[in-house]
């Protein structure tokens, strides 16, 4: 029973990880834009909510409303007045940029909040949960934020492939300059795709925050779930990184009771290793199928 | 009345200058084609049209329009839509949304999928198919049709006869009529010289970058045209504009 809870509570997990991985794979999927401060944008995000829920004396859930729009306006233009300048054939800029950015980004949280961990008080929801059998439980808060998870990635597809919109996404994908000739705007698109990055890592923060506490330098930790999680279910597909994030969590949840029972392993670290090993044999990724899927 | 001037244009791709000094005309309705060895600028003369390769020097109007100023995605909403070389199907998207997506800057006009089926009647049963499982000649269909999805006063087509059967070239050629019936102007770019004065009211012929000849395909002796072409002798004065 203790296997099957383990199971159940890393699927739970999977959907906050694949939350995080959302706006790396869109990005990447779009754009092949690798944002190294991604995990660092998520805290951000998390400590707008401490000072949006302590200003106006709401809850993070309401702070939700303030927050996500504020990062999806600050990625649309970061993206449209600096980062559009490192798009091209060659990623390294892109990683130097937002490398810096997150360095930036870490350094001046340190300088408003100081080095104290935060939380996010959502009130009784963070403790209740739903009793299924003896032995296993589910959280609300897990499940809450698993639903928002699959509902944006659900959603992200269906724009993707349903709307005028997302046929550009997927058309500048392909081939920017050819999109061009059609009327499609690429900065423009780079920018908006970015708008939307920066939005689920928004949701993806203040779901961190009001789970766990944390502190301005947990960026880089978020990062490497998140990037693993992309890349275990195939760069640049949607369904794919709810997949990897499934994944990570139930690897890490499973690796932890592992760890309970023989002393030999611990949650990050098998997470880590079925990462190495899908590179291995699979580096395309699980579902990824290199470039039909956006 | 002339919808497309150029003067003294000038353009490139970073230090390599690819055209010198072209200066043209093009009435509405007409259809120009342009010739020319590999390498000849006209890849480059249609990009500087359409906005994705700069110009360095000169001017381009269209319609009354100073083209040069306005960004490419723009010049699709002004009337200007173009067939790239090599087609350039956008392979995530299927035939039907590449069509679409040619009509993204929603210009009005008459073109719709339905009338692109019509002309080319190969791609009605590929319409739900992605785009890179097709062969040659419907891929072309379906740039074309794509481009003509923009309801365009000028369409743009770069070697649309490149890599394929003749059989297959004949059947898309076979498509002008009816893109010239819907009154709009071509430019077609083609290095089969007998295609190219086959189909145009007007030709031009450019050498290492610059115009070599030009006038109405009926008054160019081939030798004319093989010499402007590889430039083998003098070239005769062209005063006909």
């Amino acid at each position: 029973m203790v296997w099957v809870n383990a199971l159940v509570q890393g699927l739970l997990l999977g959907g906050l990880f694949a939350l995080f991985a959302t706006g790396l794979s869109l990005a990447f999927g779009v754009m092949k834009f690798v944002n190294l401060a991604h995990g660092d944008l998520a805290i951000l995000g998390a400590f707008l909510a401490v000072s949006t829920t302590a200003t106006l004396d709401i809850s993070p859930w309401l702070a939700l409303l303030v927050v996500v729009p504020v990062m999806a306006a600050l990625g649309y233009l970061l993206q449209r007045y600096f980062f559009n300048y490192t798009i091209g054939d060659n990623p390294l800029p892109s990683i130097l940029v937002t490398f810096g950015l997150g360095v930036v980004i870490q350094n001046a949280l340190l300088e408003r909040y100081s080095a104290d961990s935060r939380g996010l008080d959502a009130g009784s929801v963070e403790t209740a949960s739903i009793k299924l059998t003896d032995g296993i439980s589910i959280g609300w808060l897990p499940l809450i934020v698993l639903l928002v998870a699959v509902g944006v990635l659900v959603g992200l597809q269906l724009f993707v492939s349903r709307t005028r919109l997302g046929r550009a996404f997927r058309a500048t994908s392909d081939d920017p300059v050819t999109a061009r000739l059609m009327g499609v705007n690429d900065r423009n698109v780079y920018a908006v795709v970015m708008a939307i990055a920066f939005a689920t890592v928004a949701v993806a923060g203040v779901f961190l925050g009001i789970r766990q506490t944390f502190g301005p330098s947990d960026g880089p930790a978020q990062l490497l779930v998140g990037f693993e999680a992309v890349v275990i279910g195939g760069l640049g597909s949607l369904w794919g990184t709810l997949l990897g994030g499934a994944i990570i969590g139930v690897a890490q949840t499973v690796g932890n009771q592992v760890d309970v029972e023989t002393g030999w392993l611990s949650g990050p670290l098998l997470g880590h290793l079925i990462f190495l090993l899908v590179l291995v044999f699979k580096p395309n990724g699980l579902l990824g199928r290199s470039r039909r899927t956006s | 009345m002339s919808l497309l001037e150029i003067d003294g244009l000038s353009a490139g791709y970073g230090d390599f200058q690819a055209l010198f000094d072209v200066s043209l005309t093009v009435d509405e309705g007409a259809t120009l084609a342009i010739i020319g060895a590999n390498g000849a600028g006209k890849t480059t003369l249609l990009r500087t049209i359409a906005g994705i390769v700069p110009a360095t020097a000169g001017s381009v109007r269209f319609g009354g329009h100073d083209l040069l100023g306005v960004p490419a995605h723009r010049r699709v909403g002004l009337g200007v839509a173009m067939v790239p070389e090599g087609r350039a199907l956008f392979p995530s998207l299927t035939v039907r949304e590449n069509l679409e997506i040619g009509a993204y800057s929603k210009r009005p006009g008459t073109w719709t999928v339905q009338k692109v089926v019509e002309v080319f009647p190969l791609l009605e049963r590929l319409l739900g198919r992605p785009s890179d499982v097709l062969s040659g000649g419907e891929q072309q269909a379906v740039a074309i049709g794509r481009a003509l999805m923009a309801n365009p006063r000028l369409i743009l087509l770069d070697e649309v006869s490149l890599g394929l059967a003749p059989i297959v070239v004949k059947q898309v050629y076979a498509a002008l009529p009816a893109i010239a019936a819907a009154g709009t102007t071509a430019l077609v770019v083609e290095q089969d010289i007998a295609q190219a004065t086959a189909v145009a009211d007007h030709l031009i012929c450019l050498l290492e970058g610059r115009v070599s000849l030009e006038g109405p395909p009926a008054e160019l002796s081939r030798d004319d045209i093989a010499a402007a072409y590889f430039g083998l002798a003098h070239t005769p004065s062209t005063e006909a504009r």
